[in-house]
Order: C-alpha cells, then sequence, then structure tokens
C-alpha cells in the first residue's frame, strides 16, 4: 500500500545540537512528537554502551542521542536519493520513523539482562510500536497499519528492501552512527571514518545499496574503522569483565528471589520479571538508574555472593581473565571442583565470555547468500564484492579471529592462603 | 559455559556431519521452534532467519579444533564446507552429557532435507504467529522463490514436524 498522506511539517524547524552531526534536524510534526513520547525519552536513561564505561569514562552517552544520529543519517541519505530520483518519497517517512525508533525497545544492560531473563530488546522494540504506548497512537494517526509497516522495517520484514537496507545492512545509518558516536565518546580516534564521502558514493541498484567502485576507499576506511572498534572497543576485555559480574548479579538475585531469600532491599520492580510475568508497561518502568540503585542497596545484604559481587560492580574490582584454550575446556570441571573446594562458588566466580557474545559483528564477506555483502558498483556496471577489490578488507575479513576469555577473581584466588592445595591446583589449571 | 557451543557441536555429532552453513542455520532455527534448547536469537536476513551467535559460535569451534571444515566446491562459483565432529571434538562433549535431546525421527526429517527447502520452512515458522495464509503473503511478498515454488509440499512438512513433536518431545524443554 502506498501511503499518499502528506504528513505533517512544523511550523519552524527543530534542531539539536549534536557532537557528531553538528546538528540534527527535525521538520515533521510526527517526529517531533515521537521524540516527545515517555518510551523515547526513556532512552535518555540508557547508556548506549552498557558497562564500556568502566573502561572507557567517556562512555557515557544514551540511547536517545544515538537514536537521534541515526534518523539524521537516514535523513540525509534519503535526500540524497531524492536528488538523484533514486527514491520513493512515499517511504520516506516510514523509513525515518524506523531509523529514529529501531532501538526503543532496548533495557537497562541490554545484553545481560536479555541473557539472563531471556527477553529480546528487538521483541520489545516491535512490542512498543504496536503495543499499548504513545509512540504505537502517533503512528496510527498517520493511517491505519502505519506502526505496522515501521514495524516491518525494523523487524527486517518489510517488501521494500531498500529502505531495509538503510537502517539495517552492512553499512547502515545505524552503524555508522554508533561507529562514530562511540568512537568519539570513548575518545578513541582509529574509529573515524570519512561518512559523508560514504553517502556521496552510495548507489541504488534494484532493491540494495551499492558503492562506486571510486569510493571504494572511503568504505575501505569504514570496515577498518569497524575492526578496531569492535577489538578496541566492544569487545574490551575489562568491559566483558563487568558485563559477566552483571550478569551474575541479576542471575543471583533471581535465584535468591525464587528460593524465598528475605532482601533488605526488596527488587520490587523485578519481581515479575524473575516471575517470568512482565508486562510492557512493566519494562518500561526499567531503566539503569533503578538496576544501579539496587546494586548500590545490594551491597549490603546479607548474601555474600550478591553483595559481593555488587561491590565488585559499583567498585570496579572486576574479574581478571585468561584466555579459554582446548586444553583448559579440558579442565574446566576440575577448575570448578577447585573452586568449589576453596569456598568460592564457580556458578557465580568462573565464566567463559565468547566473541560470540557480543551483539557487534565484524563485516564478513558474506555466508552463502545470508548476509548481503558490501557490493562495489564497477565502471562496467558489474558488482563486486569488497573484499575481492580491497587488498585491506580482504586481508581482515580473510582472517578468522575468535576471542574466548574465562573470567575469576584473581583477588579471591589470591588471598587463599599460600599453601593451600586448593590454591594450587587453581593455580596450576589456569598458568597463573 | 559453552553450552551453545556444546549443543551446535552435539547435533553435528547427532547427524554425522552437516554440509553448508545455510542448511546448519535454517536446521538449527526449526529445531528451536520445536522445542530444542537452542538460545541463539535469529533475525530474518537475506533468505529468511539467521543468527549472528550461531555462526560466530560455529567458528569458535572450529578454532577450537572441535570441528574439522572440509571445503566442497559445488560448482566454479559455489564453495560450501562440511562440517564434522573432530577427536577433540568427541572429547568436549563428554564434558555436556544430555546438552541435546536424542529426537531421531525429529532430528532425521528436518536433516534429510535440502537446504533451499529448509530455507522455506524457516521462513514460514518465522511468521507463524501469524494466520496461515497471511504468513505465506508476507513471505512472497519479500520474493522468497522457496517459498512460492513448494508451498504445498512445506505446508504438510511443517504439520508433519509438529505431529512428530508431540510425540517425541511432548514436554516443551
Amino acid at each position: 500500500m502506498v501511503l499518499t498522506r502528506s504528513f505533517q511539517k512544523l511550523n519552524e524547524e527543530k534542531v539539536f545540537k549534536d557532537p557528531v552531526h553538528r546538528y540534527i534536524h527535525v521538520r515533521d510534526r510526527l517526529i517531533w512528537d515521537l521524540i516527545g513520547t515517555p518510551e523515547f525519552q526513556r532512552l535518555r536513561r540508557i547508556r548506549q554502551l552498557g558497562t564500556t564505561f568502566l573502561t572507557f569514562h567517556g562512555a557515557e552517552h544514551s540511547r536517545f542521542g544515538h537514536s537521534l544520529g541515526v534518523y539524521e543519517i537516514a535523513r540525509r541519505v534519503i535526500d540524497i536519493f531524492k536528488y538523484r530520483n533514486h527514491w520513493d518519497d512515499s517511504e520516506t517517512m516510514i523509513a525515518l520513523c524506523a531509523a529514529l525508533l529501531h532501538d526503543v525497545g532496548h533495557g537497562p544492560f541490554s545484553h545481560s539482562f536479555e541473557k539472563v531473563f531471556g527477553t529480546n530488546h528487538e521483541e520489545y522494540t516491535q512490542k512498543i510500536i504496536l503495543g499499548d504506548t504513545e509512540i504505537h497512537r502517533l503512528l496510527e494517526e498517520q493511517g491505519e497499519g502505519f506502526a505496522g509497516k515501521v514495524a516491518d522495517v525494523i523487524g527486517k520484514t518489510y517488501p521494500n528492501r531498500l529502505v531495509v537496507s538503510l537502517i539495517s545492512s552492512q553499512i547502515d545509518a545505524d552503524r555508522m552512527d554508533y561507529l562514530l558516536r562511540d568512537a568519539y565518546f570513548t575518545g578513541v580516534s582509529y574509529g573515524h571514518f570519512d561518512m559523508e564521502r560514504i553517502w556521496r558514493v552510495m548507489r541504488t541498484q534494484d532493491d540494495q545499496i551499492v558503492f562506486k567502485f571510486s569510493g571504494m576507499h572511503a568504505v575501505e576506511d569504514y570496515i577498518m574503522s569497524r575492526y578496531q572498534m569492535y577489538w578496541q572497543v566492544y569487545f574490551h576485555p575489562v568491559t566483558r569483565s563487568a558485563e559477566v559480574i552483571l550478569t551474575q548479579i541479576l542471575h543471583r538475585a533471581k535465584v535468591l528471589y525464587h528460593e524465598g531469600f528475605h532482601f533488605k532491599y526488596a527488587p520490587h520492580p523485578l519481581i515479575k520479571i524473575f516471575k517470568g510475568e512482565m508486562t510492557l508497561k512493566d519494562y518500561l518502568k526499567l531503566d539503569e538508574s533503578v538496576i544501579l540503585y539496587f546494586f548500590q542497596a545490594w551491597q549490603e545484604e546479607k548474601d555474600p555472593i550478591l553483595s559481593d559481587l555488587c561491590f565488585r560492580f559499583m567498585n570496579r574490582r572486576l574479574f581478571k581473565y585468561v584466555e579459554f584454550t582446548p586444553s583448559l575446556i579440558e579442565s574446566k570441571d576440575q577448575l570448578a571442583g577447585a573452586f568449589r573446594d576453596a569456598g568460592i562458588d564457580p556458578d557465580y566466580y568462573l565464566e567463559a565470555d565468547s566473541s560470540s557474545n557480543s551483539p557487534y559483528d565484524l563485516y564478513r564477506p558474506g555466508e552463502e547468500g545470508e548476509r548481503q555483502p558490501i557490493q562495489l558498483l564497477m565502471p562496467d556496471g558489474t558488482l563486486h564484492e569488497l573484499s575481492q577489490e580491497s587488498d585491506v578488507v580482504g586481508s581482515i575479513t580473510g582472517m578468522r579471529r575468535t576471542d574466548v576469555k574465562l573470567y575469576y577473581p584473581k583477588d579471591r584466588v589470591f588471598d587463599l592462603p599460600e599453601h593451600s592445595p586448593y590454591r594450587e591446583r587453581i593455580q596450576e589449571i589456569l598458568g597463573i | 559455559m559453552l553450552e551453545d557451543h556444546a549443543k551446535i557441536a552435539a547435533l553435528i555429532d547427532q547427524t554425522g556431519g552437516i554440509s553448508g552453513r545455510k542448511k546448519l542455520q535454517k536446521a538449527v532455527y526449526i529445531f528451536q521452534r520445536l522445542g530444542y534448547p537452542f538460545q541463539q536469537i535469529f533475525h530474518f536476513h537475506f533468505s529468511g532467519p539467521y543468527s549472528e551467535e550461531l555462526s560466530v559460535q560455529l567458528e569458535e569451534l572450529c578454532d577450537f579444533g572441535f570441528l574439522i571444515e572440509d571445503r566442497e566446491d559445488r560448482n566454479e562459483e559455489e564453495e560450501t564446507c562440511f562440517y564434522r565432529l573432530s577427536e577433540a571434538g568427541e572429547g568436549f562433549l563428554t564434558h555436556y552429557k544430555n546438552v541435546l535431546p536424542t529426537v531421531r525421527r525429529l532430528t532425521e526429517q528436518v536433516m534429510n532435507q535440502n537446504t533451499w527447502f529448509l530455507e522455506a520452512v524457516a521462513i514460514l515458522l518465522y511468521f507463524d504467529y501469524l494466520p496461515r495464509i497471511e504468513a505465506i503473503e508476507k513471505a512472497k511478498a519479500l520474493n522468497n522463490e522457496s517459498v512460492g515454488e513448494n508451498l504445498e509440499h512445506v505446508l504438510a512438512f511443517i504439520d508433519e514436524l509438529h505431529m512428530l513433536q508431540s510425540i517425541e518431545m511432548p514436554v516443551s524443554q
């Protein structure tokens, strides 16, 4: 269905001053109203990078800023496509709303939260857009089925693949914003790339976004930036250590609840999720302020595991790590036994974390037609996959690099008596 | 620790090996929908449900030496890989008893299908929260040829899987 209604414009353009894009421009009433909804404003209270602030102290930026950034990139790219007559204008508002709302379902410390409670931020994004929310009411005022279309774009099941590609592909508005934004706030200089140059060399071909061969080096720059950000920031071992502890805190709190533990500071906002009964309304009440309040308070709980883990997180006394090699995997049961004998519960104090746990992904050329690779538009009109033309990209994508680490509390191990047989066994197995 | 990796290794062990990452992706998705304890999150990609997590876990298993990846050249343009458990992988699995249910008929039914067919099955299962007619329309609207050309057979197969699931896995995992 082509939407032919014209969307109301604001009397005067609104702007947000933004460190990455300089200004974010809002000219549409719908976009302005969506930004003002409680569901969207909540994103101000959820950090974009979760626990990364414990490694890079500048990483305090929020999902609110990132969502505005993605909207702004989408807006500018659409303008470029319209100028070249490569865009169906009836899709513009759907695309802009999808860009703005693509992360609205994220919760506090999403990654850990989802691991422990089995939630899925993408499902919550769909629920917020389609459920009993102010966002849904605003979208449906634009026409019946409009909210569903926005949800479909975000869910990657919208029939117009070009619109989907703008928000979700190997070079999309989402990735372009978070790479630059995260590099800016962490202070990491190797995360920068020439985004405007990439826009200039973007073309549409059938239902996909491709890049002129002459702009290959800008795309290479982006791929290198993604690579560096992944290994230097997103997959930083200290950040992962904090993530492991955070996960264990939530896990422990859930276990204690089910055991009937009498909390000094009862986690009322979390009880429904412990019971598996959480509604959308309950979910929307959660943000980092709520979670961190309980982490701070639980340092005083009688349960030594919960209080210790919370102390570690709040005071940055994080787990150390070793590489989780096949020989260590072979000894993992013995290691867990040694921990238990030493009075250190391995269920909470011994945890593996792998690259598969990261919500970020490296560029890989393609996987039997599963993921669209980055295509270069050659001068003769043919399409060539990026790594086939670029030595730089070819070398990093051809190299498989995975990373699995085993996290443990080194301080607890070395607090054991020096000649304790358990300490010696642990040290021997871990090679420390 | 590494339970998700162990489940993938166990599946490959049970089936004697899997040809192609795409087949693995679609099979794991279908098994997950049938109640097998796979935890990976899937999103809709170019050819239906796909999990980045699963893809990386497969690579990690290969890097650990627990899986052997044999490259097969189907033709000049297409290359795929056959994944089988190594001896080290068999040792790895000894630490994870009963990580995956042994549900022979259901597993065989899925693994005996070709990749293209499993793609169609996975796509329709992805949309099964919709009434069937809407799910089919949605899949076709995404221009998926595999769904359009074999629809009757795909639908019958899904019904058969659910029937086998109710017999072989009566309690959800």
